[in-house]
Order: structure tokens, then C-alpha cells, then sequence
């Protein structure tokens, strides 16, 4: 059953149950994902960022809300947009953008590439860019903690295009029927790359109006506030860390830019994206916290901080060099090698 | 020693490792209270519990990906598909997901997972149930692939695959499960990228796997008794780690080479092995490499029909004769 949640009305206390400090940890996140995302705009401009990427900007609001609900030990699986979400649990600025201009200071070295980052340390068990495949995934890493008894629980990231592809539809079957400590979280920006979700899509809610086949609830909430997904995300996660099983969330939000760099979204109708550009989570934010009583010199530091961040991580990675030959036959196999034969 | 069916060597490979590693679980299909529609996993569920041994839904994606996560994260899964043609339906772990993930993270995701599933032909289930289907999986780079053709090496290269840190496909073979054979007491370990030597010889070497070893054999003892041709035939055992040396060593001694594939011709894994001899051992050869497969069609369900597209003993025997005497 799709439940419509008023998180966004819940008036905002400075000492409410999110808190000052957790509250400026997550406008800290979606400021960086933010400029992180922009410089990987810019510099995929200046042809310093080869290959394709997918951006999350105008969907900041769901990376740093559920991070921040997360706890160290937690993982995350997301797609191949999933810049966001692997900065938002901790990864540096340096390291994502090493690896989508290729160089050796990537977290991957520059054998994955913008669709797979991947940073096992902060929890980020990879990017997924086929559709759909991490589901499943996700179920097993929840079924290896419940069978250990760990206490860790898997969020799970994924579009609305992928509420329409078998594998998202077994895995949440599995997860139910098994009780898995697993959270899915549907990042619904109306657009299945190119088209509008609505027109391929047999429900007005692609998560939520499915979740009810699985004996779910879906909430349906603001992507743009990450209060609410906080808030959201507190829950799913109280459950299934309790032993209460999995979770179906799904966020309504926007990307500003095309689904990957080769689009420039024009399908999209006149006026929908300055519509959504009213509602921009980091704007909206901004002016919660400062309702609040957080001074605007708290906020506009930690901006600077974020561009200085991102401005010093750019340097690094222009001065990086190119992953050495010599990787591209490591790690092929457990033994370091690509051996096949003797 | 005691002999043991193929279909009982399944299961017990996989107790033997479930016993001595508790992070070992296995999932699939039928594979607990059913005990394996081959009945290859009778007993698996009583002896350790439905938390390890877990039935799943017709959901061959969610088998794939569940094992994949709990690989990830510290366990040691088996995950099994029934049958081998269902690899079309969950590909994507197999081409993209399985094979790639400690690449793509430069080393920093790791797979330690087995795959076993019932492959091949002889048991007349038509077109979409008997496929040798180990080519599919050898040509990607990532993945381990055996196939066993005797109940001792389903224990040992079963334990070999659950120890081993890669993922590795394991092929049972539908035709063999009845067979019968010696498996010694105790712990059982095998060593993958090993071929074995079935039948030492020095006329020519012939090259089989799974259902086609047992038949090379017994083409070679023909071919001894009525032609006093002496043939070696290898039971390749591994696709992936592949035993080379084994296999150079033997075509160096016979000088001839034939490889005997149930996988239809086009990319069977004879082609890959005959192109290394060529490129290794060509001036050793006395005569050009012949590969005897399964025709290039979809395998028919009649029994006659079934015969027919399968390398016989005697398509063997009759193949090695003439191109021996030409």
C-alpha cells in the first residue's frame, strides 16, 4: 500500500529528534555532492572526464539524508548514478573524481570508471550499471548478515526504470519471504533514461504502487527535503535492524542535468525543470536551517569549505598520473593475476 | 574405498564442505526438502538446517544475486540452477556481474562462490534441457569453469570450487548422475587446472570432458582391441584453470590430437584447445587436429535423434580410425 507521508509539514525544532549536528552533517553532504557533481560537469566539458556519467544533481536530498541515517558497518549498493550516494558515506572528493578522469589516485585505479565506484571501506559495496542486478545483490549481503548475526543492514539504491525490469521484481519477492534486512530505495526523477516513467509504466507509482504485491509498505517521500528522508530512512532501517524485515521507499525527486552526459534532455517540457528548481533540496535546506537559528556564516563556511574541497581534489587529480600498465592484468582472478593456464 | 553413485558424489562433496566451513550455505531450487529434482541433495536440509540449506522461488536472478551479496560480505555460497540452459535467463551474473566485480574494483570486492548446475544431453529433455552449455561461460575472463566425469572428482573438484576464492561454474552431467565408481573414505580435496591421463597411449591423444570421457575411454579400448590402435585419452576435468602442459606433453608423445565435444562445433571448447596446439605444437603434429562434436543444431528429444547428434563410441572410434590410416 503506497502511504503518502507529510514529513515535510512536521514543523523542524532545532533539538527535534534530527538535531543540529546531524542536520549540518547532511547540508555539508549535499553541498559537496553538489560542487562534486558540477566539477565533474565541468571538467567532462574540458575532456578531462572521458567516457559517460550520470549525474545526481538535484537529487543531493536522498544520498545525504539516508547517509546520514546510516551507521559505519551499514552498506549501500547503488547504480551507475551513484557519484552521490559514494560521497555521501564518506568517500573523498579526490578519489571519486581521480576515478572519473581515469587516473591512478581513482578509487578504482581506473579499471571501473564513473558506473562503478565502489569503496568496500566506507561501506559503498559497488555501482551497478546494469539495471536491476544489484537488487538481488543487495538481498544477499542482507542475508549474510542476518545468517551471521550481524547487525549491519543494506540500502539499496535504484531509479524508477528499475521497478520494470524481472530482477528488482525477484529480489524483492526474496527479500520478503526470506525477511531480509534490506532497504529499497527508489530515486523516482520521472524520467526512465529518455522517457517519461509514466509512459512505460502500468502504475502512477512505480515502487509504491507495487510494493502492495509484496505485502510492503511504500512510503512516498520528498526527495527534495532531506529531513523527510531522514526521517524515512530512520525507520526502514530501526526495522530492519531489529529483525523486522525489508523496506520499500520512494523518493520523488529531479535530476537538473540529462540521464548521462550524451543527453541533453529535451524531452522534458517547457518550465518543468525551473518548477523543480524551486524546490532545489540545498536551497530549501539552507532555508530550514536558517529558521532554525543556524547562522547563515555556519552555512556559507561550510560552502567555501566544500568548493575548497573540491577545487584542492581537482588539482590533485589533474596533477595524478594514468594508472600504470602494469594493472591491466591484475585482479583478474583471487590470485592478483590474469592467469588462465599453465 | 566404497563405490558411490555421481548423483550421491554431489551431495556429498557439498557436506563435506558445508562440515568443515559453517560460512558455507547453498541455495537454489527444489534443493532442501525435494533434495534436488535430480535428487542430487537428499539428506543436505536434515543435516544442516534450513538456515544453511534454503530453498529459493523459480527466481534464477535472485539465486545469482543473493549468492553474489553473501559472497561479498563473508559467506561461501553454493547456489545451484537446475539446469543449465537457465543460464540464459540470469546471464548477467555470470557475463557482468560475478566475473568483473574484483576488476572493476581493482581488487577490492571479492566472489568466492560456486555455481553447480545439471548440464548436457542423454536423457532426452529436447532443445532446452540438455544443452552443453560450458562454452558459454569459458570465454569470460573471471570465471573458473570444471566439469567432472567420475563420482571422485565431484567430491574433490567440488571441494576445490568451494575453497577456491573466484567464482567457479561446476558442470554435473544429467547422464552421469546414474554412474557408479570407487571413492575412498575421509576428506576428499582436488587441485583445479588439472587434467588427468584416463588411458595412457602413444598412437594418438584423445581430449574429452563430463559424459564425453567415459566415451573416449571406451572408444579407445575399441579401438585397441579391434584395430591395435593405442590411444592416450585425457578427461580435461578443468576448462578454467586450463592444464596445458598436461595436454602439449600428450599431443608431444602421440603426435595426432582429437577432441570429443558434446557442445555443438561453433566455439566448443575443443576450438580454443586445438588453436593453442597448433600455435605451441605444430611441428609435432603428424597430422591436422580433428575435432568431433555435436552437430551445429539445436538438440532434437527423440531418442534415436538425440543418439545421433552426440559423439557416440563409435563416431569416435570410426573418426580416430580414419583419419589415422589417411
Amino acid at each position: 500500500m503506497a502511504t503518502q507521508t507529510q514529513a515535510g509539514k512536521i514543523p523542524a525544532r532545532p533539538n527535534d529528534d534530527i538535531g543540529r549536528e546531524v542536520r549540518l552533517r547532511m547540508y555539508r553532504t549535499q553541498i559537496e555532492i553538489r560542487e562534486a557533481e558540477q566539477r565533474a560537469y565541468d571538467l567532462f566539458l574540458q575532456n578531462l572526464v572521458k567516457g559517460t556519467s550520470h549525474l545526481s544533481l538535484g537529487q543531493e536530498a536522498v544520498a545525504a539524508g539516508f547517509a546520514a541515517a546510516m551507521q559505519p558497518g551499514d552498506l549501500t549498493f547503488c547504480t551507475y548514478r551513484g557519484h552521490a550516494h559514494t560521497l555521501a558515506r564518506g568517500a573523498s572528493v579526490e578519489k571519486v573524481l581521480g576515478e572519473l578522469m581515469g587516473r591512478d589516485n581513482g578509487l578504482l585505479r581506473g579499471k571501473g570508471g564513473s558506473m562503478h565506484l565502489t569503496s568496500v571501506e566506507h561501506g559503498v559495496m559497488g555501482s551497478y550499471a546494469i539495471v536491476g542486478a544489484h537488487i538481488p545483490i543487495a538481498c544477499g549481503a542482507a542475508w549474510s548478515a542476518q545468517y551471521k548475526g550481524r547487525k549491519d543492514v543494506t540500502v539499496c539504491f535504484f531509479g524508477d526504470g528499475t521497478t520494470n525490469i524481472g530482477a528488482f521484481h525477484e529480489g524483492l519477492n526474496l527479500a520478503v519471504i526470506w525477511n531480509l534486512p534490506v532497504i529499497f530505495v527508489c530515486e523516482n526523477n520521472l524520467y526512465m533514461e529518455y522517457t517519461p516513467i509514466g509512459e512505460v509504466t502500468a502504475v502512477s507509482h512505480p515502487a509504491a504502487g507495487r510494493a502492495g504485491a509484496y505485502g510492503l509498505e511504500c512510503p512516498i517521500v520528498d526527495g527534495q527535503d532531506a529531513d523527510a528522508v531522514y526521517r524515512a530512512a530512520q525507520a526502514a532501517i530501526e526495522k530492519a535492524r531489529a529483525g523486522g524485515g525489508p523496506s520499500l521507499i520512494e523518493c520523488e525527486t529531479y535530476r537538473y542535468s540529462g540521464h548521462s552526459r550524451a543527453d541533453p534532455a529535451k524531452y522534458r517540457p517547457d518550465g518543468e525543470l525551473d518548477r523543480w528548481k524551486q524546490r532545489d533540496p540545498i536551497k530549501l535546506y539552507r532555508s530550514r536551517l536558517l529558521e532554525l537559528g543556524i547562522g547563515e556564516k555556519a552555512l556559507d563556511n561550510i560552502d567555501r569549505e566544500a568548493r575548497r574541497f573540491v577545487d584542492e581534489a581537482t588539482e590533485k587529480c589533474k596533477a595524478a598520473p594514468p594508472p600504470p600498465a602494469d594493472i591491466l592484468l591484475t585482479d583478474v582472478y583471487a590470485d592478483g593475476g590474469s592467469s588462465w593456464r599453465n | 574405498m566404497a563405490e558411490l553413485t555421481y548423483r550421491d558424489a554431489v551431495a556429498r562433496g557439498i557436506a563435506q564442505e558445508m562440515q568443515r566451513d559453517p560460512d558455507v550455505v547453498f541455495l537454489g531450487e527444489d534443493i532442501a526438502k525435494a533434495g534436488g529434482v535430480f535428487k542430487t541433495t537428499v539428506g543436505l536440509l536434515e543435516q544442516f538446517g534450513p538456515l544453511r540449506v534454503r530453498d529459493t522461488p523459480i527466481s534464477e536472478q535472485a539465486i545469482m544475486g543473493a549468492a553474489m551479496g553473501a559472497a561479498m560480505t563473508g559467506l561461501k555460497p553454493i547456489a545451484e540452477i537446475m539446469f543449465s540452459d537457465f543460464f540464459a535467463v540470469c546471464f548477467d551474473y555470470l557475463a557482468n556481474q560475478f566475473p568483473k566485480s574484483r576488476y572493476m574494483t581493482a581488487g577490492q570486492v571479492k566472489c568466492p562462490l560456486v555455481v553447480r548446475t545439471a548440464n548436457g544431453a542423454s536423457v532426452r529433455f529436447g532443445a532446452q534441457h540438455s544443452q552443453s552449455v560450458e562454452n558459454w561461460v569459458m570465454m569470460i575472463p573471471g570465471l573458473k569453469v570444471v566439469a567432472p566425469s567420475t563420482p571422485r572428482d565431484v567430491v574433490g573438484l567440488m571441494a576445490a570450487s568451494v575453497r577456491d576464492p573466484d567464482p567457479v561454474i561446476f558442470f554435473e552431467h544429467k547422464g552421469l548422475y546414474a554412474s557408479k565408481g570407487e571413492v575412498p573414505e575421509g576428506e576428499i580435496v582436488d587441485t583445479l587446472g588439472t587434467a588427468r591421463i584416463v588411458r595412457p597411449g602413444k598412437n594418438a591423444t584423445i581430449l574429452a570432458l563430463a559424459l564425453m570421457a567415459p566415451r573416449a575411454l571406451a572408444a579407445a579400448e575399441k579401438l585397441q582391441a579391434e584395430h591395435g590402435i593405442d590411444c592416450e585419452v585425457i578427461d580435461v576435468r578443468s576448462l578454467v584453470p586450463l592444464d596445458m602442459q598436461t595436454i602439449l606433453e600428450s599431443v608431444g608423445r602421440t603426435s595426432r590430437v582429437f577432441t570429443v565435444e558434446e557442445n555443438p562445433r561453433l566455439c566448443g571448447w575443443g576450438g580454443e584447445i586445438v588453436s593453442l596446439i597448433v600455435e605451441e605444437a605444430f611441428f609435432k603434429l603428424d597430422g591436422p587436429p580433428v575435432r568431433i562434436t555435436t552437430p551445429h543444431i539445436p538438440l532434437p528429444a527423440a531418442e534415436g535423434l538425440e543418439d545421433l547428434a552426440l559423439p557416440s563410441v563409435n563416431r569416435i572410434a570410426d573418426t580416430v580410425r580414419k583419419a589415422l590410416e589417411t
